[in-house]
């Protein structure tokens, strides 16, 4: 069933609830722990297994062509900024992988536009977007037009 | 019923659906609009919502200016080979010549952008040093498992406030304006609550459409598809239902992907240098090729001079020799990737594609004993997926910036990105004619609608705008309709799914899927379409909407599904007029129209667009000009 959770690792605490983007892992009322309600809607995009504290979520391949005995899990370590994979084959061989998430402390360097000076009237009038020339090439140059360019926009059969 | 109004009044911009282009919204419409009310609606969780909730692998829209790599009309020009000529340029050009500024940004949040060695002494600038890793010319490669948490903090950041849960289920219309948007309604899939939000703009971010063909999974593999299943259209019927122009619907993509899992083969081929070959070892394109020269024209594929230059063969006609071969007996297609998976810097790269980005064909190798280092995997051909910023342009007619389209009146009617409705924005698989825009383009889409909305307010377009408390009611009714289906007309049988009163979602999106398939152009058709076929479709698709009106939900989760069963319904009633609209064959290896079996650049040089009418739902169809970047100095 794509994502699954085992009986004894769930409390219940409903964040796979709060993340997943198909709507589908919600708190079963009879054992009060998570339960994936539609498989076959499920995109095996793991952002409940990576969401669970107690790696109680697990993955099994989709039943129509995948065979049993294999697995995938994964740890993600907002505080490292760190994401590790280790892969179990049918046949019992194994790999892992570490790759990076970010390079910065989470949303330490988003920024609130409220805090900060009102674009000037020229600005608004222009084509540009926020921090634009300057952030696109990172030297002086200015957008690209078709003026700039020696480009029209012609009617016809063009290849 | 139980469930509370609650509405949300004032709202200067609305973004629906925040994916890549919907967050680029929120961001962008508080550099411009510091006092204004900004707020989102987003049918999941934004950390991780839309086609990027997974992560992506590779940002694959980046000119590369700052190092002198691409000019904005290259990638332009790019994108007009690819799609045999069916793109709005300007809003392409457009796209091209601001992306690099979402990607520095990207980098700026803590997004991990892989950097190439070999270019290490590359210039400076704030954002690190050294060129980034390209997998090919257009794209970079990224670690980016936190793509999506990493941009929805932007997002977060500047909006007033971001309704998660949230299920839009229509536009609301100005009532004292004709033809200008005031909002949106929904309910929350979550408490049930009916919300409405009234709005001086909305800008759609919401998604292109997953699983309106059958797919080739039967069971729960049918999860696996290569757009998310929660794309549902929404990007779609959001705006045909409002009346918008739509264009390109017949550009439907099909996927040549790894098979079963529709793990991306972009890596594997760019930066892997992994190639195919038939279930005998054979090249197999290459002898495809003369004739599809004919049926397309040299202009499109020239076999003696394209196939041996360096200028890429467009998607669709490499599909077409793909599933050529497969049909004359000599499948499987395999990826040759036992020579790269030697490398283990490859192999890990290529392991790590998957992992980053669909976890499922890992998942799905590990099942059965598949290690590319020494076997070569199968690959096939997906089933038609309907969208806008990937490889292909479905979406809304809209308008172009002043400064590239100012001057044809088809292109421009004064605010950039927005669509022939009023105050109705779009960005990513809501605006037309602008493939292969992908996740930075998408951000970019946003990024430019927001500036152009804030700027229609600025210009007092918005002005007394009315929303009546009737509208809002018969809204309200029809939203929850389903449930009242379901309540009455379960009393009348014992149990179970079948009913002769009532349809639930999931058998009617089966339905759906069926028709589609069978009469417009599926996989179990090889993808091919007449126009006799056609027309029965819109037929059946008439008796299907007939039907809608009875879809049932015995709860507020399948409420959900039967909003999007009817969002993909409207979807694909669009996409089959506009196939039967273009007489021709234009994209082999996407749909084959049998009655019409060549490219016919005499009649169909040219874009497509609907329009729905409102009160009837007669679609009117028109051709319009396709105007292309050509030097000044050209006659």
């Amino acid at each position: 069933m794509p994502t699954f959770v085992y009986m004894t690792r769930c409390d219940g605490c409903g964040h796979c609830v709060d993340i997943c983007p198909s709507d589908i892992m919600h708190i079963d009322k009879k054992y009060r722990r998570a339960i994936n309600i539609e498989p076959n809607m499920c995109w095996e995009c793991y952002s409940c297994v990576k969401a669970c504290p107690h790696q109680a979520i697990d993955v099994r391949g989709y039943a129509d062509f995948a065979p049993l005995g294999h697995s995938v899990r994964v740890i993600r370590d907002e505080e490292k900024g760190t994401i590790a994979w280790k892969i179990k084959f049918r046949d019992g061989r194994e790999k892992n992988f570490l790759s990076p998430i970010t390079t910065k402390p989470w949303g330490s360097e988003i920024p609130d536009f409220r805090n900060e000076a009102q674009p000037s009237d020229e600005m608004r009038n222009s084509e540009l977007l926020a921090f634009e020339p300057e952030s696109i090439r990172l030297d002086d140059g200015g957008l690209h037009t078709l003026k700039s360019n020696g480009l029209k926009l012609k009617e016809g059969v063009y290849y | 019923m139980s469930y509370k109004t609650i509405i949300e009044d004032n709202i200067d911009i609305l973004v629906v659906g925040a994916g890549l282009g919907g967050t680029g919204s929120a961001y962008e419409a508080r550099y411009w609009g510091r006092n204004k009310k900004i707020v989102i609606a987003e049918k999941a969780n934004i950390d991780r919502s839309g086609a990027v909730a997974q992560g992506l692998y590779a940002i694959n829209c980046y000119m590369g200016t700052r190092w002198g790599e691409n000019k904005p009309e290259d990638h332009v020009r790019y994108a007009r080979m690819d799609l045999m000529g069916m793109v709005r340029e300007d809003l392409a050009f457009d796209m091209a010549r601001h992306v690099d500024s979402a990607v520095h940004k990207f980098e700026e949040w803590g997004l991990p952008l892989m950097k190439d060695p070999k270019r290490a002494d590359l210039p400076k600038g704030d954002i690190g040093k050294g060129a980034y890793m390209r997998e090919g010319r257009w794209q970079i490669m990224i670690h980016g498992e936190s793509y999506k948490p990493i941009v929805a903090e932007a997002a977060k950041v500047n909006a007033d406030k971001t309704f998660n849960r949230i299920m839009v289920t229509h536009l609301l219309m100005d009532d004292a304006k004709e033809n200008r948007v005031a909002g949106a309604v929904g309910f929350n899939v979550r408490t049930g609550n009916y919300h409405v939000f009234k709005s001086k703009t909305v800008i759609v971010g919401a998604g292109g459409a997953s699983n309106i063909f059958k797919p080739r999974s039967v069971g729960e593999g049918a999860g696996r598809v290569w757009y998310a299943p929660w794309s549902s259209g929404s990007a779609y019927a959001l705006l045909i239902e409002a009346g918008a122009k739509m264009t390109q619907m017949e550009n439907r993509i099909v996927l040549a992907r790894f098979k079963d899992g529709y793990g991306p083969v972009g890596a594997y081929f760019l930066h892997l240098k992994t190639y195919t070959q038939n279930a005998y070892g054979d090249e197999y394109e290459s002898k495809w090729f003369p004739a599809l020269e004919k049926m397309v024209g040299k202009a499109y594929l020239d076999t003696e001079n394209q196939h041996f230059s360096h200028k890429p063969i467009p998607t669709c006609l490499r599909n077409h020799a793909f599933i050529s071969e497969v049909n004359a007996g000599r499948g499987p297609i395999h990826m040759v990737t036992m020579e790269a998976f030697q490398d283990p810097h490859l192999e890990e790269v290529g392991w790590e594609n998957f992992l980053g980005m669909t976890v499922g064909q890992a998942v799905l190798w590990a099942a059965t004993d598949i290690d590319p280092k020494y076997v070569n995997p199968e690959l096939t051909t997906s089933e038609p997926y309907v969208m806008g910023s990937h490889a292909t342009g479905c979406g809304a007619w809209c308008s172009g910036p002043e400064d590239v389209s100012g001057n044809i009146d088809e292109y421009f009617w004064g605010y950039n990105r927005m669509m022939t409705v009023d105050g109705l924005f779009g960005a990513g698989d809501a605006v037309g004619g602008t493939p292969h825009a992908f996740s930075s383009g998408s951000f970019t889409e946003g990024r430019l609608s927001a500036k152009a909305a804030c700027k229609y307010i600025d210009d007092g377009k918005a002005d007394g705008i009315n929303v009546s408390q009737e509208q809002i009611d018969t809204r309200k009714a029809e939203v929850y309709k389903p449930l009242e289906t379901y309540t009455v007309g379960r009393n009348e049988i014992v149990g179970g799914t079948v009913s002769p009163s009532y349809i639930l979602p999931m058998p009617g999106l089966q339905r759906l899927q069926k028709l589609m398939d069978e009469y417009a152009g599926g996989v179990t058709v090889s993808y091919m379409t007449n126009d006799k076929l056609l027309n029965i479709g819109i037929h059946k698709l008439k008796i299907l909407e007939e039907d809608l009106d009875k879809v049932a939900a015995e709860d507020i989760h399948q409420l959900l599904r039967a909003w999007e069963l009817k969002h993909r319904h409207r979807t694909s009633e669009c996409v089959v007029q506009h196939t039967l609209f273009r007489k021709e064959t234009r994209w082999p290896g996407y749909y084959y129209r049998g009655d019409a079996m060549k490219l016919d650049d005499d009649n169909w040089h040219v874009l497509t667009t609907s329009h729905r009418n409102r009160d009837t739902g007669e679609y009117t169809m028109e051709k319009q000009p396709l105007y292309h970047l050509v030097d000044e100095k050209d006659k």
